[in-house]
């Protein structure tokens, strides 16, 4: 689906991304994962275009993107942001259909998918009339996801979609969203640096450091047969608390 | 150029001209020019019924007592002569009127000989007043013979302390180098001003400052100053007791009165002509004095004053008709209203998109940013004067000032708030794949409203405060009784513009602040939940 070859991105002296390649397969939910300033988000921007890169390229089936068609592209993908990007000004409902509306979708159709979206993100239809301003901090995230798939896109970038809310209602979207992976079968890269969130959605984890690719592969590979020091490190560090006092009990 | 035009002046005539076609408009001017002509069509009622399909004559005057009388008597000989005058009083100064003349804003004024020789057509060694006729003719002008009287410069001190000090001319000056001098701004930089007279008599002095005529006269009183420079017809020489120092080595000219109207005047009106020359040689230096001192000393309107000596020395019956507060009111505030609204609007039209491309463009922005803060650093009165060229006189020179005054805080203000928009808002408008014209319009100027309008809101109070210099180039307004009252020393007249003005930007205020409700989006104003 998604092929990013020899790419790299700097901002001015620093780094943040060395010549990296990788792969995202078709269906499967990928999860970026590392310490902050890995690189993470920055693989993830690419693969919108957000930003370019200096050097190789990022093909999206199998074609090289190409900035003109970058408009079109991003039809094809849904983005979502830690604190949900949604416009203030806006409705919840405004905010979803901001997309459809320009792209002149009739009223009925646009009401339609509103109705789909609420139901399968869990989001009450009559809190669509609301503003950001008026909506707790999960139900941001599930009107941004509504936004990020109102156009029914075949990519779903999350960056850190869960990073600003408290335990409980991140652990309640953390099993809604895997759900939602599960029924719509999309190709999604998430970006996280929980090991937990990363295992507990992911297919496929690709662990990042200092703008490289230490190691990919499923959670299990990762903690049973870690290519290098770092990935064991970075595991240890998120064995919570608990497991350490279930452990020496 | 800027110092005629911090000499203040006025009286109350309600004979305001508003309805001239203004010839000579640039490009810019043409939108300007559109809409005044439009909203004037509907104040010429209100201001006189106009029969006749020729456009009145204009007499100008000087911001200063004297010449206004004198622009009030020519105004009403020609009305009398059965020619439509208006008189446009208390213009910005010598250059402003001469401009004015020679583009055919205004007909006629009365001039000073020793001003076109030693100012407006200095170093061309004219001596006789028919030289100087000759000279100004060349120019497309008529001069008149003397009126009478010669209201030259002169120097003057309390007499008290002339006496004290044993001064009788100017050349005894030199004996007491600590004497504090207070000029006029326009005497500290005409070629027969301070400068030259310096020169002349070798003076030593050294603590001299530029103020306001009418306020030098409380300077010597109170004694903040020593020495001023008078009018030799001032009013109030007599009233603060001044002795006006002999002039020993002959250096001030003579600056006789004379009235100067354009060639054309005679095939529009040739009656007219006649009707104010009769007033060659009519006027003594004590005559003068005496109108001069009735119309500032007595508090007696120019109008009644030119009226009374007209009718005394010629039997001319003028009429005169009394203004009323509420009438100057109105009129006023559609002045006022016209100079804001206008030049406000066109402000906002152009500055808006400044502010976007500014936002956008970040090499452009610097330049954007920087040109209209420039503009904003240029004193508003030099400003004026700049756009006098171009413009002429009246409401296009002070539009075009208030419009270019009015850019800097909206385009910063729609700069910032466009910059200011986080980046992951904007990242997400761009990564739903919306084309940037749609992201400005649906999320980018939105989110940017409160700050555009915060922007618009200070242009528009700031406006209102500077549309009162408006008055110095004939644009009326609140600024009118503000000048006429700093002249005569009237607070009541200062009140009548001051308190307008001030009452207007509040409402102005408040309007914004009250639609800001359809401005800006709801989901802005609410405040944050917890």
């Amino acid at each position: 689906m998604l092929q990013l070859t020899d790419v790299s991105k700097a901002f001015g002296e620093t780094i943040a991304l060395r010549r990296t390649t990788l792969s995202i397969e078709s269906g499967s939910t990928t999860v970026l994962i590392g310490p902050s300033g890995c690189g993470k988000s920055t693989l993830l921007r690419l693969m919108i275009y957000l930003i370019q890169p200096d050097t190789g390229s990022v093909q999206f089936n199998g074609c090289t993107i190409d900035p003109k068609d970058v408009i079109e592209l991003r039809h094809r993908m849904g983005y979502l942001i830690q604190d949900g990007g949604l416009f203030p000004h806006l409705s919840a409902r405004d905010n979803v259909a901001l997309l459809a509306r320009h792209l002149r979708w009739d009223q009925k159709h646009i009401e339609a998918r509103l109705h789909e979206l609420s139901e399968l993100t869990r989001f009450p239809i009559d809190g669509l009339d609301r503003f950001p301003g008026q909506l707790s901090g999960g139900q941001k995230q599930r009107v941004s996801l509504m936004r990020a798939l109102m156009l029914d896109p075949e990519v779903l970038l999350l960056d850190e979609p869960l990073g600003a809310l408290d335990p409980i209602v991140r652990s309640e979207l953390q099993s809604d969203l895997r759900d939602i992976f599960r029924t719509l079968k999309k190709t999604v890269v998430v970006v996280t640096h929980d090991i937990g969130e990363a295992g507990f959605l992911g297919d496929k984890l690709v662990l990042l450091r200092d703008g490289t690719i230490v190691q990919q592969g499923s959670l299990h590979d990762l903690v049973n047969s870690p290519s290098d020091p770092f990935v064991k490190q970075f595991i240890n560090a998120q064995r919570t608390a608990l497991q350490v006092l279930g452990n020496e009990a | 150029m800027l110092q005629h035009i911090f000499l203040f002046t006025s009286s109350t005539s309600i004979f305001k001209n508003f309805n001239r076609p203004f010839a000579h408009v640039t490009s810019l001017g043409l939108f300007f020019l559109t809409v005044i002509s439009f909203s004037a069509d509907g104040f010429t009622g209100i201001l006189h019924a106009t029969e006749s399909d020729e456009r009145p004559i204009t007499v100008g005057s000087k911001p200063f007592t004297e010449n206004v009388i004198l622009g009030e008597m020519l105004t009403q000989l020609v009305r009398s002569s059965q020619s439509e005058a208006v008189h446009q009083k208390e213009l910005g100064g010598t250059r402003v009127l001469w401009n004015a003349l020679l583009r055919g804003d205004i007909d006629v004024y009365a001039e000073y000989t020793g001003t076109i020789t030693q100012e407006l057509l200095a170093g061309q060694g004219m001596e006789s007043d028919e030289e100087i006729a000759m000279a100004v003719a060349k120019h497309g002008l008529q001069m008149s013979k003397p009126i009478g009287f010669n209201n030259t410069y002169a120097i003057g001190m309390l007499e008290s302390s002339a006496e004290a000090l044993g001064i009788q001319t100017v050349s005894d000056l030199n004996q007491h180098p600590h004497l504090l001098f207070g000029f006029s701004n326009e005497f500290m930089d005409r070629g027969d001003g301070w400068p030259s007279l310096r020169d002349a008599y070798r003076m030593p002095h050294k603590k001299v400052r530029g103020l306001q005529h009418d306020l030098a006269y409380r300077g010597l009183e109170n004694g903040s100053i020593d020495v001023m420079d008078l009018y030799s017809t001032d009013a109030e020489i007599q009233y603060y007791s001044l002795r006006t120092l002999h002039d020993n080595l002959n250096h001030f000219p003579t600056y006789n009165a004379v009235i100067l109207y354009r060639d054309d005047l005679a095939e529009r009106a040739p009656k007219s002509i006649a009707s104010i020359r009769k007033l060659e040689g009519l006027i003594s230096d004590q005559v003068m004095s005496g109108l001069n001192a009735r119309a500032k000393i007595e508090r007696v309107e120019e109008t009644l004053v030119a009226a009374e000596f007209l009718r005394t020395a010629l039997q001319t019956k003028t009429m005169v008709v009394e203004s009323h507060v509420t009438d100057r009111l109105i009129q006023r505030t559609q002045e006022h209203l016209t100079l804001v609204l206008i030049s406000l609007v066109a402000a906002i039209l152009i500055a808006v998109p400044l502010g976007i491309i500014s936002a956008r463009a970040a090499q452009l922005g610097q330049v954007i940013l920087s040109v209209t803060g420039a503009i904003q650093t240029i004193p508003s009165l030099a400003l004026l004067v700049f756009m006098i060229p171009i413009f002429g006189i009246n409401e296009p020179p002070a539009i075009a000032a208030l419009f270019l005054y009015s850019l800097l805080p909206i385009v910063r203000n729609t700069y910032t708030g466009i910059s200011d928009i986080p980046t992951t808002m904007r990242e997400s408008a761009e990564a739903l794949g919306l084309p940037s014209s749609v992201r400005l319009r649906k999320v980018e100027l939105p989110l940017a409203s409160r700050s555009i309008l915060a922007g618009i809101k200070t242009s528009a109070v700031i406006n209102v405060g500077f549309a009162t210099i408006g008055a110095f180039i004939g644009a009326g307004g609140y600024g009118q009784p503000i000048l006429t009252g700093l002249r005569l020393d009237d607070l009541g007249l200062i009140m009548e513009g001051a308190i307008p003005a001030a009452i207007l930007a509040l409402v102005i205020q408040w309007l914004f602040e009250f639609s800001e409700r359809w401005l800006v989006p709801k989901g802005l104003r609410l405040k944050p939940v917890e």
